[in-house]
């Protein structure tokens, strides 16, 4: 089964016309996890949305409990981070990996199964949710039926990816493959401390470290790692030039892993967790910075000679504005961890406004360049729409910008208030007309996103033009493209 | 140092193992003496309002609860009450942690402290990261049932300006009674902080005071409950009793 052709492949042109051939690539399996990808992401806006509809009391549905407010935030969140981000992630890597390995995925049947196991887990956490199945891990929110079956997807997601990996492990790795080879174990080894330990085995403030760690952890050891590395590996085949510098991506690499993983605790400043643990978590936070800016000036100067593609190319504008994104969140992190910040904006919208900024801002956007420089590709058609992609750019990113704008805002002005003993009903009041933007500006990014689908949807269908693929037919003609990444 | 294996056991497993060392096991030490207490040790001595709950709405109660001796009856309304508080999201838009810092303890009172998360409740705990609503963990017989009965049907009857969700079905058809699912979060919403109250309970020697004062009449303002003369007697036997 392994070795029978896929039908649709791709045609690397120093491959086809062998007998037998079997594509580098499954591009199937790309496809499908992206359309997944982005149908959970519809769904996941549709349910933020509705949320935010709530909060200012204008709550659209019949109350009844299987679309109860509450349930319906959890779907939002967590739709987001296994339902758009892992599957868009997944798609990402059956693109790259075997072109950085030069190996097929271990079997494109386990593709299948992977593919077709992993969007059920996620049906079944969408249904579990509405029935009210919900677990207290913030973010693993998963039924704890369905625990078992994420550590079993990630076990099979170590199998393909690992196995070209290692094959080639004789060759020099490009930066984007360490991500991807921490990023994987980290995947697995971080679900099962956040999902079990605190359910099962510790309780009370022994527990509570490990969900500060789980919630950091899958945005620090599983999307930061799969993001960096999707960026690093598109943005120089995009602007046609190797990154600026490899040695700044590899402080970056190891920076992520030491520092990373330290940082949990910084969910829980204030709680009955010890001091010294919580002091650690700021200092690791603060540290990370340093980690973080590599990346953001590693793109910033491989970008740099080529600021026409600005205006060019929507992919290079989408990962632009993610960085720009990035930067300020982390510039973001650095202070809002600190103690003195704590005590204002710890439950607030600000909060929520820098969990926007990082997970759609940053990741999603890259994601967005991606699907823009793949779509076409994948289908063989040029954009069906080029108005349809600017409209989805300027609408997603204002909308993006404007949100986290308006829940700092409405996070500062809250903490103050809270903090000087403000009565309760007297700061909804005031966060109320926050709000009420906030929903607009969500309204703007569900506009940005129909656009998308429909784009998508119609170039699928056929479009009035080929796409001519000029990014990778030269380089894999001229003997692969490790060469033009610049790896050493 | 650019190979896999280095990458794969450094990176992926030495630096995670380290970190789960640092920052998940050592912050374990401090309390790892606690006594992790059941939902029964929890419930043995049940709060005040959940006797009341018993009294108000007894038809209910004996729906919800059977033929249960008390302190059983409250175990399971404190399990389920938890579940449904989980599985409402409640946790996302109420904190149960009270920070020594940001004018917390003016607000909510006493900081908190690691023994009152040492139980089944709190696996995981259910501190939050976001205070929509108040915060929780002292919030017990802050207000009557009645108030929940009535806040939990639409909250801005009670509290003005409120975004918290209805929820219609924790009530019977009647849309006046709570059913199961109600008196069980009403109960576990009514435990947060007891522990604090008692801890007061035992400062003061109730007897003494009741000897050197004329009984208390508990005819304050009539209660709508259809059973009020039957609940009231029953109120006094339980006062009389303690």
């Amino acid at each position: 089964m392994a070795d029978r052709p896929v039908e649709i492949g791709d045609s690397r042109p120093h491959e086809a016309g062998s007998p037998g051939h079997r594509p580098l690539v499954n591009q199937a399996l790309v496809k499908w996890h992206l359309v997944c990808g982005l149908s959970w992401l519809g769904l996941a806006l549709i349910a933020g949305l509705l949320y935010s509809l709530q909060l200012i009391q204008q709550w659209p549905l019949p109350k009844i409990a299987e679309l109860s407010p509450g349930r319906i935030r959890m779907i939002h969140t967590n739709l987001i981070a296994f339902g758009f981000l892992t599957n868009s992630f997944l798609a990402m890597l059956y693109w790259t990996v075997p072109r950085l390995t030069g190996r097929r995925v271990a079997s494109n049947t386990l593709g299948a199964v992977i593919c077709f196991a992993w969007n059920a887990i996620i049906a079944a956490t969408w249904i579990g949710l509405h029935l009210g199945e919900a677990q207290a891990v913030e973010w693993g929110e998963t039924p704890v039926w369905v625990d078992p079956l994420v550590v079993v997807g990630a076990i099979l997601v170590w199998i393909q990816f690992y196995h070209p990996i290692i094959k080639s492990s004789e060759r020099a790795m490009y930066v984007s493959l360490w991500y991807f080879s921490a990023g994987f174990i980290w995947l697995g080894l971080t679900y099962i401390m956040g999902n079990f330990f605190p359910e099962y085995v510790v309780a009370g403030t022994a527990a509570g470290p490990l969900l500060g760690l789980y919630i950091h952890d899958l945005v620090g050891l599983w999307v930061t790692p799969m993001g960096w590395g999707m960026m690093y590996f598109f943005v120089p085949i995009i602007l046609r030039k190797p990154i600026w510098s490899h040695a700044l991506s590899l402080v970056g690499f190891w920076g992520l892993a030491f520092f990373y993983p330290l940082q949990g605790v910084h969910h829980f400043l204030g709680s009955p967790i010890p001091m010294f643990a919580q002091y650690s978590a700021v200092i690791s936070t603060i540290a990370i910075e340093i980690v973080v800016t590599t990346v953001v000036i590693n793109f910033f100067m491989t970008w740099r000679g080529s600021e026409s593609s600005l205006r060019t190319s929507i992919p290079i504008r989408w990962f632009w504005v993610g960085t720009l994104c990035y930067a300020i969140t982390c510039f973001q992190c650095a202070f809002q961890v600190t103690l003195t910040f704590q005590q204002v904006i710890h439950f607030t919208d600000w909060v929520v406004g820098h969990a926007h900024l990082v997970m759609f801002g940053v990741f999603s956007f890259w994601i967005f360049g991606m699907i823009e420089h793949l779509w076409p590709k994948l289908t063989g058609n040029e954009w069906w729409s080029s108005g349809l992609r600017r409209w989805n750019f300027w609408l997603t990113s204002l909308g993006l910008g404007a949100m986290f704008l308006t829940l700092t805002a409405s996070g500062i002005a809250e903490g103050f208030m809270s903090m000087n003993l403000v009565d309760r009903s007297t700061i909804l009041e005031v966060v109320r007309p926050f709000w009420i933007v906030r929903t607009l500006t969500g309204l703007s990014i569900i506009g940005g996103f129909s656009c998308l689908a429909v784009n998508v949807v119609m170039t699928a269908r056929g479009s009035r033009r080929r796409h001519i693929d000029t990014e990778y037919a030269p380089f894999e003609q001229s003997g692969g493209e490790e060469a033009a990444l610049g790896a050493v | 140092m650019e190979r896999f294996s280095f990458i794969f056991l450094v990176a992926g497993v030495c630096f995670f193992a380290l970190a789960f060392a640092v920052s998940g096991w050592i912050p374990m030490l401090p309390v790892r003496d606690l006594e992790v207490r059941t939902v029964e040790q929890l419930a043995e001595q049940p709060p005040l309002e959940f006797f009341e709950l018993k009294e108000q709405y007894p038809e209910a109660y004996a729906r919800a609860f059977g033929e249960l001796p008390d302190v059983a009856a409250f175990a399971k309304a404190l399990r389920a009450g938890h579940k449904t508080y989980v599985a409402e999201g409640c946790w996302h838009c109420h904190s149960q942690q009270i920070r020594p810092w940001g004018g917390d303890e003016a607000r909510y009172g006493a900081k908190s402290y690691p023994e009152e998360y040492h139980n089944e409740l709190n696996m995981p705990p259910l501190w939050g990261t976001r205070r929509i609503g108040p915060d929780l963990i002292r919030r017990g017989g802050n207000q009557s049932n009645d108030w929940h009965v009535a806040h939990f049907y639409h909250p801005p009857d009670t509290t003005p300006r409120s975004v918290m969700p209805s929820y219609p079905w924790f009530y019977e058809d009647d849309g006046l009674t709570p059913n199961a699912t109600g008196l069980s979060i009403i109960a576990y919403v009514q435990w947060l902080g007891s522990w604090q109250t008692r801890i007061q309970e035992t400062v003061y020697d109730l007897s003494v005071i009741e000897s050197s004062y004329p009984a208390p009449s508990i005819e304050g303002p009539p209660r709508a409950a259809p059973s009020e003369s039957e609940s009231t007697t029953e109120g006094e036997d339980f006062f009389d009793e303690n």
